[in-house]
């Protein structure tokens, strides 16, 4: 729970912020340099089945046997239910939608979030606002590990092979979410 | 005296033009060197009686001019050209160009509708329009945002507008419209965001609302008369938009109706399809799910069906029916018959008699269709009419949170909406194919008005064993139901064909290609690669005693998000990602009109 709190509160931080850092778009499709985002991708510590940095941030988990961890696994579901139809099949972008898959490494988690919740517009680029969804919100952390792990090589294309099982934490704070 | 004989002329003229706007526009189609309307006339074969063009001169074709849209998004559709004047539409902002083809194309008037960019988002598969329509001296432009607009084809000024539908609930526009008699048909789109779907007639001349015909929903919403509507010959009874639904969930049902339209002015009917029932999750919608993925013939003037064929009930795979009707004359066992011919989205081409909506034929037309063994034509049978459906590839019986993998065709159908083209002269119907399976898992959603409610989730890929490609461009005998020729593509057809009485076949590719091919054999004459990827649908006209092939290029749409970054196989293991060719390697953004002729 305390968690929860403080993601909260850095998160309303974040959204004063806001304005200023929504302005830049263009490195949405900048590329990604793995090696050097390591640090921010690092596991520090992890709690029912969930994976995060040491900035509180979460982030993916994998084994050497190709295994992902269940947030990753998950975030691939609901990434190609929900985003692909606009940034097109592993966070691989389309002919008008950003790579996502590097957008996710090169934002912020916060902007990234506010991205999300409450989207975006740049001439006609719109980013739709997701807020009020709950199959994105209450998946947005799947979603946002899964695009992390793409952006960063450490899981190919296509469905992942295999996964950690489904934490009895996470059963129950989708089914709390979802309703 | 003089005073009043004027006026009685005047409204004679306007009379004779209310009641003829369907035979005005009747009058543009059958001059071939008109393109008057997008599927080439109301049967929407797409076939030019104009022979200059031949198969033996058209290795000579050459550019012989070019228009900038002024827009990136994906291009479809294609102009229209109507005695001097051409009219060009563009994606989102849905901008019309009229260009007077006496002065080298200037532009005469251009129309730039104020729309919310709001409405970007809400669009699945991006921002695509299919074009406007001509009738009674009115350009008729169904927007993005659903508004339909009635433009003064001299001036481009606004004759009346109307709103169709709310984007902020989801429903949006990509298709165009059908001005039959004194009315204009509209559809909607938004099947992935829980829209119920529906068909409005609109007066042509006011603007003003006639009839709607929702695809699900009470007998009064579907226009059905319960005793004389027909499903497969008998009638469809009480309560059929609602009592294969479970609960309320036909309010949210899908079924939109963002296809072409087709109508046979002899038997007073219009025809179309309807799309995939919301969600894409067949688990939350127990039952037949009627009447999405549904053949519909209705009467223009109040909408009553006459009859309706489902396609695919219970949809588990997202194959819409919305495809092109195609309607023709022909001998069926010796006998005359007016037949509809249909290339829907699960892989079957599907022929009825377009008056009894008796079905006729039902076979597969790319032979890689797997998830179903084919349709049951035994009248007797309580599964008549019905796909019978593979256990391995039904999503529904393997259930939620499965993934079912290896079904063919992918959610984008062995076609989609890139209308086929038929010759009178062979027969033959030309038909722009995906030849992409995938796998498909279905999980649980909630819906939220005018957010995404989708519920699977997909990887496509190209067919297995077969050519590596992700597509053909096939000539189908109707008739006897089989591929004639069939010429493998590297990437998914997405361009509508054209066929001409100089025994030519002219269709686009996502490279970037217009190609023509011989109607007969399919053989090759002639190719060229337009300045950005097809998805628009080829056309011809006539002007100056010059015949003129026009294409729109501007890659986007489904393919544009699909196949930019290349497919991948998730069954074919880690070596092989990356495997296939990626759009973004052989084209890039850029809408144009790029029209041809020969040589002088």
């Amino acid at each position: 729970m305390m968690r929860t709190v403080s993601v909260k509160i850095a998160l309303a931080a974040a959204l004063a912020l806001a304005p200023a850092a929504l302005s830049a778009q263009s490195w949405s499709d900048q590329p990604v340099d793995p090696e050097k985002s390591q640090d921010a991708a690092a596991i520090a510590y992890d709690e029912g089945g969930r994976y995060y940095t040491e900035d509180d941030v979460p982030t993916y988990n994998l084994a050497e046997d190709g295994t992902v961890d269940w947030m990753t696994f998950s975030g691939f579901r609901r990434y190609h239910s929900e985003c692909h139809v606009c940034h097109g099949p592993d966070g691989e972008g389309s002919t008008y939608a950003p790579k996502i898959k590097n957008s996710a490494v090169n934002m912020d988690y916060y902007d990234f979030y506010d991205v999300v919740v409450n989207g975006r517009q740049n001439g006609n680029s719109v980013m739709p606002h997701f807020g009020d969804n709950p199959n994105v919100m209450c998946y947005l952390d799947d979603i946002y590990v899964y695009l992390k792990a793409r952006g960063m090589d450490a899981v190919p294309r296509g469905r992942p092979g295999k996964k950690e099982a489904k934490s009895d934490e996470i059963r129950e704070m989708e089914d709390a979410c979802m309703g | 005296m003089r005073k009043l004989s004027v006026l009685t002329s005047v409204v004679a003229l306007a009379t004779a033009g209310m009641a003829s706007a369907n035979e005005g526009l009747q009058e543009i189609i059958n001059d071939p060197a008109n393109w008057g309307i997008q599927t080439g006339d109301y049967k929407n074969q797409r076939y030019s009686k104009l022979d200059k063009i031949n198969k033996d001169n058209v290795k000579d074709l050459q550019v012989a001019w070019t228009f900038s849209t002024g827009v990136l998004r994906g291009h479809e559709g294609s102009p229209l050209v109507v005695g001097d004047m051409m009219y060009v539409h563009t994606p989102f902002p849905n901008t019309v160009y009229a260009l007077d083809l006496t002065q080298e194309g200037k532009i005469k008037w251009k129309y730039e509708p104020k729309q919310n960019p709001d409405v970007i988002p809400v669009m699945c598969c991006d921002t695509v329009n299919r074009g406007v329509a001509y009738a009674d001296g009115k350009i008729f432009l169904h927007q993005a945002d659903t508004t339909v607009v009635a433009l003064n084809a001299d001036t481009g000024a606004v004759e009346w507008s109307v709103q169709n539908g709310d984007p902020s609930k989801g429903e949006t526009n990509t298709a165009t419209v059908l001005p039959v008699k004194d009315k204009v048909i509209v559809g909607i789109s938004g099947g992935e965001f829980g829209v119920r779907g529906h068909v409005t007639a609109y007066d042509i001349e006011s603007g003003e609302q006639v009839w709607r015909a929702y695809s699900m929903g009470p007998d009064e919403d579907i226009l059905v008369d319960p005793e004389n509507t027909t499903h497969l010959g008998e009638p469809v009874g009480e309560n059929s938009g609602t009592n294969t639904w479970e609960g309320d969930q036909w309010m949210i049902g899908g079924g939109t109706t963002w296809g072409w339209y087709s109508y046979d002015p002899e038997a007073d009917l219009v025809y179309y399809g309807t799309g995939n029932p919301s969600t894409w999750n067949p688990a939350q919608r127990p039952g037949d799910n009627r009447w999405s993925m549904t053949i519909m013939a209705r009467d223009p003037d109040d909408g009553m069906a006459k009859w309706f064929y489902q396609m695919t009930p219970h949809d588990e795979w997202d194959y819409d029916g919305v495809n092109e009707m195609i309607l023709t004359e022909q001998q069926m066992d010796g006998e005359e018959r007016q037949l509809l011919t249909h290339f829907d989205r699960n892989g079957l081409g599907y022929t009825l008699d377009r008056i009894s909506g008796e079905l006729l034929v039902a076979e597969k037309f790319d032979p890689a269709v797997n998830w179903t063994t084919g349709v049951d034509m035994d009248e007797n049978s309580d599964q008549y009419g019905r796909p019978q459906v593979v256990a391995d590839y039904s999503t529904e019986q393997n259930g939620e949170d499965v993934n079912s993998t290896g079904i063919c065709p992918a959610a984008l159908g062995s076609k989609d909406q890139q209308p086929a083209a038929y010759s009178p002269d062979t027969e033959l119907f030309y038909v722009p194919t995906n030849h992409v399976c995938m796998d498909y898992e279905p999980f649980r959603v909630s819906y939220t008005a005018g957010q995404p409610y989708v519920g699977a989730t997909l990887a496509m890929y190209p067919a297995p064993d077969s050519h590596g490609g992700m597509g053909n461009f096939i000539a189908w005998d109707n008739v006897k139901g089989e591929i004639k020729w069939s010429l493998p593509e590297q990437f998914s057809v997405w361009s509508g064909a054209l066929a001409t009485a100089g025994n030519v076949v002219f269709y686009g590719t996502l490279e970037g290609y217009l190609k023509a091919v011989d109607a007969t054999t399919g053989d090759e004459l002639y190719k060229f690669k337009t300045p950005s990827g097809i998805i628009g649908n080829v056309m011809t006209y006539e002007h100056d005693g010059k015949q003129y092939v026009g294409i729109l290029s501007g890659i986007g749409g489904w393919a544009g998000i699909g196949l930019a970054a290349g497919l991948t196989n998730p069954n074919d293991g880690l070596g092989a990602v990356g495997g296939y060719a990626a759009l973004s390697d052989y084209t890039a953004l850029g809408g144009q009109l790029t029209v041809f002729a020969l040589p002088n």
